[in-house]
């Protein structure tokens, strides 16, 4: 079971959890994909309609940003801890 | 009744509410908070008003938002509300405008979208699909982007014929369809596109926004990137009004739904000198569809004024006599219960306002 670890802005997305128990693995795309099932609004604050990550969401992978393992191929282990984060973006 | 003022900003809606004839106000807000709001919409052909934010949030991308009970509460869909296809390989930037249909179609709500699309839908604005007719004419690779991004910010369905609609969008300038949106035409002969080298093409011009007038549903006004423009014929063609304007470069033009032949802009220097001419804040109005205007300035802030007024920052309410609202990129808003003559302040310190909409609740 992969561990996502979501920001204070995105937990009214997810019925005010901070953590999300998600039962898939393999890659990150693989983990969205079965988010997008349950929690469709969070998963698309994270990917748009194309499926690609947006810009100012950085997602990290047991500590890892995922740009740096491939991307959405970034391989995820059955007990990953997933986290999401928001860029330093914005005025 | 009360008026209900609603105020996007770059960081959040803010919603005044008035309930003694638009003389006080009261500030609520904001609502999504770090959010911008490019648009924003009061559908008052439901039993209950509906409103219509369309919200677009830097880290976390576009959405719309619906609230049934003025703004204590809103909704938004699991699904996407306003999404691409797959198959265009395109995502949303963010919806630039929420217009409900006329009265003939109470469940139909269109959106002018970043990249320039048109969306509609047919559950009172919870989720959209894309017009592909207009997604796939070809005049779409080349339309351009001005600096703010390529969008669709302008849509007017006519009040009388469900099967015609006017779109615009910069750059692009008017598109007019005559069937429910089965097919488009360009409609921008007249106006003129001085940064081209063929001055006056079918297409590509960068119109700003364009409004309709209140007694002729056939008469548009437009305010284009220098140029200001009045059509008789439902934006086939179009003819200057500039004469008697201190400018001709600005973004918004507005009209008063129930005086026909009012329309009211914000001019600019020039496209080189965005500032308020003069450096005074001054609405200019026509009560005789542009062929003469007059400044008006009781009640709007005097000496040095820099701020500009973005193309959905100012808008008109429903009531007798009508009200005109004027948001500014310095976060203050403006509003005039007897059509122009005399202006106060509803807000100030706001961050930037980008669009303003009122009606009566």
């Amino acid at each position: 079971m992969v561990t996502l670890l979501l920001p204070g802005p995105l937990r009214g997305e997810a019925g005010g959890a901070s953590r999300l128990s998600v039962d898939a693995g393999g890659t990150l795309r693989a983990v969205l994909d079965e988010l997008a099932g349950s929690w469709p609004l969070l998963a698309r604050r994270i990917r748009d309609e194309r499926g690609e990550l947006r810009r100012y969401v950085n997602v990290y992978v047991d500590g890892e940003d995922c740009r740096h393992l491939g991307g959405l191929d970034a391989p995820v282990g059955d007990a990953a801890e997933v986290q999401v984060l928001p860029s330093v973006a914005g005025g | 009744m009360a008026t209900l003022l609603a105020i996007g900003t770059a960081k959040g809606l803010f919603l005044a509410t008035s309930r003694d004839g638009r003389r006080g106000w009261q500030v609520s807000g904001p609502h999504f908070p770090m959010t911008g709001v490019y648009a924003v919409a009061i559908d008052t052909r439901r039993a209950i008003p509906r409103l219509l934010a369309a919200l677009s949030s830097s880290h976390f991308g576009p959405s719309v938002a619906t609230s049934d009970d003025l703004g204590a509460s809103w909704h938004e869909p699991g699904q996407a509300p306003v999404a691409f296809p797959a198959d265009t390989g395109v995502a949303l930037g963010r919806v630039w405008q929420l217009t409900p249909a006329g009265p003939g179609q109470p469940d139909v709500v269109w959106a002018g979208t970043e990249p320039s699309a048109l969306f509609r839908s047919d559950d009172g604005g919870v989720t959209y699909h894309l017009v592909r007719p207009l997604w796939d004419h070809p005049h779409r690779e080349r339309w351009g982007a001005g600096f703010g991004g390529q969008a669709v910010h302008t849509v007017l369905p006519h009040p009388a014929d469900a099967d015609r609609i006017t779109v615009a969008m910069s750059t692009g300038g008017v598109y007019r369809s005559t069937d429910g949106g089965a097919s488009w035409s360009p409609g921008n002969t007249g106006i003129q596109a001085y940064f081209l080298p063929d001055e006056w093409p079918e297409f590509g011009q960068c119109v700003h926004k364009v409004a309709r007038d209140a007694g002729d549903p056939e008469r548009l006004y437009a305010q284009n990137h220098h140029g200001v423009y009045r059509s008789d014929d439902d934006g086939r063609t179009w003819s200057s009004i500039a004469g008697g304007l201190p400018s001709d470069f600005g973004f918004p033009i507005v009209t008063l739904p129930r005086r026909p032949g009012s329309v009211f802009t914000f001019p600019l220097t020039a496209d080189s000198q965005r500032f308020p001419v003069g450096h005074r804040c001054r609405v200019w109005r026509s009560v005789d569809a542009g062929g003469s205007w007059q400044p008006l300035s009781a009640g709007l802030p005097e000496g040095p004024f820099y701020p500009a007024v973005l193309r959905d920052a100012m808008c008109a309410d429903d009531a007798e006599p009508g009200g005109v609202y004027v948001g500014t990129r310095s976060g203050e808003v403006y509003a005039s219960r007897d059509e122009g003559d005399s202006w106060s302040c509803v807000a100030a310190h706001l961050p930037d306002v980008l669009c303003l909409r009122a009606a009566g609740v």
